[in-house]
């Protein structure tokens, strides 16, 4: 339940950009959602709907972009993705490594009239 | 006719904003504070106590406590004699930068050494809401398994202090600490790891330690 607020920000950052813009209406938004974000599509989807009544964003299509979270290792540059049991390298077994994608959580574009 | 207007915004930032503001009036008031995070039923209460009564005799102490409804947590810390403030999530599985922001005025901050948070006992959604403090610290468990790195990555790797409490059952669980530690290193390598027991008491030297040395860098800085 915690993509409540997160929808209300997501259409307060919309409804700037389409005003900026001198849109009429605002049908569909892109949004880029990493894997470690914690946020779950239907859930923006639910709020979404109930949100953006009465706006010119009213009823606008949601396109999610899932990234997948992937690791590198420092020692042997390998990459690879989260598995969800494993975090070390599984090439070398280095615990050294890092996140390089899986926690974005942006809007990326919108497509307006 | 449909055109595209490129917006790249991140979504966490209205509310990281708002941890911006309540990071600025704590840092002005010279008011460390400390976010305490951890699944239900963790040691969460138990740990903030014991840290409360190592600290009280040094620093002027002050706490807010989130909760779904109750008042329980909050009662059990205003009982160790330290102002505190009980705010009532309404449901709500976190706390964030707005609930704190107004929190914070119930609070006599320039009076207040050390501000003290205990969030919504839940691993997924205070990962994602910034409060503004200076540090965040997780308090995990022996009982909840060696694996939970894996599974809430997010939280391990939003934290800048690690306690692993009841370790005291470790012969009576499962845990494989070695796999716990691999798990923690890789989400935040070098991070800041203590092993306690906030029924026996071991451990918390260490972390006491630790702990004073932050509070009191930040205070000179903030002094200076």
């Amino acid at each position: 339940m915690h993509e409540l607020p997160f929808v209300e920000s997501i259409l307060k950052i919309t409804l700037e950009h389409a005003e900026k813009a001198g849109a009429q209406r605002v049908v569909a938004l892109d949004l880029v959602i990493g894997q470690m974000s914690s946020i779950v599509d239907d859930s923006v989807q639910f709020y979404w709907g109930i949100l953006s009544k009465g706006t010119i964003a009213e009823g606008a299509e949601l396109r999610f972009q899932r990234i997948p979270a992937v690791y590198r290792c420092w020692d042997c540059g390998h990459t690879y993705p989260l598995d969800g049991q494993h975090l070390a390298c599984p090439k070398c077994g280095s615990v050294r490594v890092q996140l390089i994608q899986g926690d974005e959580f942006r809007l990326e574009s919108i497509d307006i009239e | 006719m449909t055109r595209k207007v490129p917006v790249v915004e991140n979504i966490f930032k209205a509310n990281d904003q708002l941890a911006q503001a309540n990071r600025n009036l704590l840092d002005q008031t010279r008011t460390f504070a400390i976010n305490f995070m951890a699944s239900p039923g963790a040691g969460k209460t138990s740990v903030i106590l014991r840290t409360i009564e190592a600290l009280k005799d040094k620093y002027r102490l002050a706490g807010i406590d989130g909760d779904l409804a109750s008042t329980l947590d909050a009662d059990r810390i205003a009982a160790t004699g330290i102002p505190a403030v009980q705010i009532n999530t309404g449901g709500t599985c976190h706390l964030d930068a707005v609930m704190v922001q107004n929190a914070l005025p119930k609070i006599d901050l320039p009076n207040i050494d050390v501000f003290i948070i205990e969030n919504v006992g839940n691993l997924i959604c205070p990962a994602n809401f910034a409060l503004g403090v200076h540090i965040n610290v997780l308090v995990a468990s022996v009982p909840e398994g060696d694996d939970k790195p894996y599974k809430y990555p997010t939280m391990y790797r939003g934290v800048q202090a690690l306690l692993l409490n009841k370790v005291d059952l470790l012969p009576y669980f499962d845990f494989d600490l070695d796999y716990f530690r691999k798990g923690v290193e890789a989400l935040n390598p070098g991070l800041a790891f203590f092993p306690v027991s906030a029924k026996t008491g071991e451990g918390f030297g260490e972390w006491f330690a630790w702990l004073q040395g932050q509070i009191d860098a930040f205070l000179q800085t903030a002094n200076g």
